[in-house]
């Protein structure tokens, strides 16, 4: 238990990274909370999952605008709250706490970042943030949802000119709950009605956020930004959502170990508490160094990304690599454990299970960020 | 007056000032130090603090360690520092806590643990060692065995529980005492282990006497100022700030680097993996810090221990393979009697067998488990029939 000295040449990464959480995000994570708590509850989840569109826009116009919780990453000089990727964080740990069915993750984050990165290309782009940041647009890029950051990105849909597109897209998650598409083409960046589009929604694994396949005939868009800086944006969108996706992840993981905490304790067989019982004391005290060391993980990432940290990439690549696994044990341990409740549709264990193992696909899986670990840490496969 | 960590810093300073450390020699700067009451500020004055905030340690350590100032080698004296110090400082008397906090502070006087027993390791509180009360002579007579005792070879002083009243149940009838390692009657006996040195012992009480002034709390309550010794024990490992790839992790990581022949995918594969389990690991660590830094202590700190022993194993293990035919060659068998745990200047074979008693020293990985799942999360304990029996009448 003896600290060695780090290697030479290795310099300690910067040094002051904030873990915790401050006043503010705690009054957000307040707000979200008891928002969800009220229209959120798994029944109301798990029945709107049922109609086949599980999205609440009623709980998007609220999370959205009345909350703010759209424009966190917007600068206020586009109308957004100039918060950063911290306090989107928290409200993504809510959100993950909830399976909120909302299209948080691919609008405010991986729609958003790209967007501002391509702000600077001319005012289409701009204008469109002033719209997501309110709520008063859902905007969506049409990307695969596994596509991960450091992946060669897909190939470009065709612009037979003047940004009059067409190509498939395949897994493209909220594609159903846009107004807008953000699809990457050989000319660049371009936003598309989503209306212009031919949706086939596909039965996904996880409910609660859905996925379609996108295909464009001859679709008209407006170009955004040039190739490059299309690119260069959706790079570092996909950065920013697997760092932030880790957050989703540990506020899933979280609800799991808390209820089945709550549900041993009170659950009697032998005539005493299942949860007295030795074998299972000691799963959950696993599952709960699982999550606190996850929320150390997920807190780096997310204050990474917020500093803009010269060693963000490395941070994010650890964070999906932890996050993803305990989120997943999580929720599979919450199946177990409830025994044959956790197995049956009316119990929510599986919408978390399912949306963990979602989550494990999503932005990379565990072992694409371990080879990108291998890559940041120099240390070289054979 | 509350100190800032401006007052803090220039104290600091004073006091390289006043022994640069260059020019004066390691032992008088340690006893400058303590002094000045830049030892642990959070102690009282006098007593090697000043009765700052905790936290601003930081400040100083790191103003110390930029300066090149001496340590204290705290890995020779960690037992009195992170166990015996804080026990005493809590249930000292003040003649006690004057006798014993400086030397203990300066390393001049290592300390030891006299807890374990052959029959009384995880359920310490069984512990059959006796000490009865020489009303006259003012002194308790000891006997016993304990065993496991670390560095007990090296020690000068004892943090040592006795049984003084054997008809209450086993909780209760427990004493606290400092026992003196020179007293007659004390033989310590090299208790060679898995790395095949003797870093721990076998110690036999016989007819030792400890005058009553070197008993620490009331008699019958040493179960309470056992637990915070036993408290002290296990955060102090949890407070340890590493830098990225610092502790077990580093070696392994060299020779990945330096040696391209060792490589294969599956190894590959487990080192990732363990590298970024560190990483998350170092990270939790240092957001536990941070939140005692801030005044919101969370219970993370129970569980830094477990991580760090299953750590080390996994680490040290992976590490004996990927040197593969040098992983079969071990440095020395020769009995030894080290003063300190030594993971940095051993080789790979040293660190694996170490490793092993990461999970069974100060509590073992099944206990600490215990206490996370009752204390953390509150689930119910297992129904215990001993609780309530004078310990007399306990099967042993
Ligand atoms: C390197 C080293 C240094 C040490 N130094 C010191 C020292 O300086 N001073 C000192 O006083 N002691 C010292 N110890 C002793 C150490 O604290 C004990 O070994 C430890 O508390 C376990 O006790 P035990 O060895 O009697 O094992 P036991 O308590 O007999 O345990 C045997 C096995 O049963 C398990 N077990 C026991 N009870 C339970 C339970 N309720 N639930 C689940 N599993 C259980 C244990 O986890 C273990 O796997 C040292 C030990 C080591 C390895």
């Amino acid at each position: 238990m003896t600290a060695l000295p780090p290697r030479p040449g290795h310099p300690a990464p910067r040094a002051p990274i904030d873990l915790l959480y401050s006043g503010t995000e705690d009054e957000l994570r307040a707000a979200v909370r008891s928002l969800l708590a009220d229209c959120c509850e798994p029944a109301a989840v798990l029945a709107r999952a049922e109609t086949g569109r599980p999205h609440d826009p009623q709980l998007w116009h609220t999370l959205a605008a009345g909350i703010g919780a759209a424009g966190l990453l917007v600068p206020e000089k586009l109308g957004g709250a100039g918060a950063g990727h911290r306090e989107a964080a928290v409200v993504l740990e809510e959100l993950g706490r909830a399976v909120a069915p909302v299209p948080y993750l691919t609008g405010s984050v991986l729609a958003t970042e790209i967007l501002l990165a391509c702000a600077c290309d001319g005012p289409e782009a701009a204008d469109l943030v002033r719209e997501l940041a309110v709520g008063r647009l859902v905007c969506v890029p049409a990307l695969p949802l596994t596509l991960a950051p450091g992946a060669p990105l897909p190939a470009p849909l065709h612009d037979a000119g003047g940004g009059v597109l067409s190509g498939t897209v395949t897994s493209v998650a909220d594609a159903v709950a846009a107004d807008v598409l953000l699809v990457l083409a050989d000319t660049g960046l371009h936003a598309v009605p989503a209306d212009r589009a031919v949706l086939h929604p596909v039965v996904p694994l996880d409910l609660t956020r859905p996925l379609a396949t996108v295909t464009l005939e001859a679709a008209a868009g407006t170009r955004l930004a040039d190739p490059a800086t299309a690119r260069a944006a959706v790079a570092g969108a996909l950065l920013s959502g697997a760092g932030l996706l880790a957050s989703e992840q540990l506020g899933l993981a979280e609800w799991c170990l808390t209820e089945t905490v709550a549900y041993l304790r009170g659950r009697h067989q032998f005539n005493r508490p299942v949860g007295s019982f030795q074998a299972l004391k000691h799963r959950l005290a696993q599952l709960w160094l699982d999550v606190a060391s996850a929320r150390a993980a997920a807190r780096a990432a997310a204050d990474a990304l917020a500093t803009a940290a010269p060693d963000a990439p490395l941070t994010v690549a650890v964070a999906q690599a932890h996050c993803s696994g305990v989120a997943v044990r999580a929720a599979e341990e919450c199946v177990q454990l409830h025994g044959g409740i956790g197995m049956t549709w009316e119990h929510p264990a599986h919408l978390y299970l399912k949306r963990a193992k979602a989550d494990s696909l999503a932005l990379g899986t565990a072992g694409h960020h371990r080879g990108l670990v291998a890559d940041f840490a120099e240390l070289p496969a054979p | 007056m509350t100190l800032d960590a401006a007052d803090l810093l220039a104290r600091t300073r004073d006091l390289l000032a006043a022994h640069p450390p260059g020019a004066t020699a390691p032992a008088d700067f340690l006893r400058a130090r303590f002094d000045a009451g830049l030892a642990w500020v959070h102690y009282p004055q006098g007593l090697g603090g000043l009765g700052a905030p905790r936290t601003l340690q930081a400040v100083v350590d790191g103003e110390l360690e930029a300066a090149g100032a001496p340590d204290n080698d705290p890995r020779r004296i960690g037992i009195g520092l992170g166990m015996a110090a804080p026990t005493i400082l809590a249930y000292g008397t003040e003649e006690q806590k004057h006798r014993f906090l400086r030397p203990l502070w300066l390393g001049e006087e290592v300390w030891c643990q006299l807890f374990s027993e052959p029959g009384a390791g995880s359920d310490l509180a069984a512990l059959g060692t006796r000490a009865v009360l020489d009303e006259e002579a003012g002194e308790w007579v000891v006997d016993g065995q304990k065993v496991w005792t670390s560095s007990a070879h090296t020690a000068r002083w004892a943090i040592l529980i006795a049984r003084t009243d054997p008809t209450v149940p086993k909780h209760r009838g427990i004493t606290y005492f400092l026992c003196d390692m020179h007293a007659p009657g004390v033989e310590v006996r090299p208790l060679r282990q898995i790395t095949g040195e003797a870093e721990f012992n076998e110690v036999f009480l016989t007819g030792v006497r400890i005058p009553d002034a070197h008993r620490l709390g009331a008699v019958g309550e040493g179960w309470a100022v056992a637990r915070t010794t036993l408290m002290n024990e296990r955060v102090s490992i949890g407070g340890m700030r590493l830098p990225r790839e610092g502790g077990m992790i580093a070696p392994v990581a060299a020779a990945w680097r330096e040696r391209p022949g060792l490589r294969t995918h599956a190894l590959h594969q487990r080192l990732l993996g363990l590298w970024v389990e560190a990483e998350v690991a170092r990270l939790t660590g240092e957001r536990l810090r941070q939140q005692l830094a801030a005044g919101q202590p969370g219970p993370e700190g129970s569980g830094m221990k477990l991580t760090f022993a299953r750590l080390n194993q996994e680490i040290s293990g992976l590490e004996v393979e990927l040197l593969g035919e040098e992983g079969l060659v071990y440095e020395d068998w020769t009995m030894r009697r080290p003063e300190t745990v030594d993971f940095t200047g051993r080789d790979a074979g040293y660190r694996y067998l170490r490793a092993k008693g990461n999970s069974i020293e100060g509590g073992t990985s099944e206990i600490l488990l215990n206490i996370v799942a009752e204390r953390v999360l509150g689930l119910p304990a297992e129904p215990r029939d001993d609780k309530d029996t004078p310990w007399k009448d306990l099967a042993r």
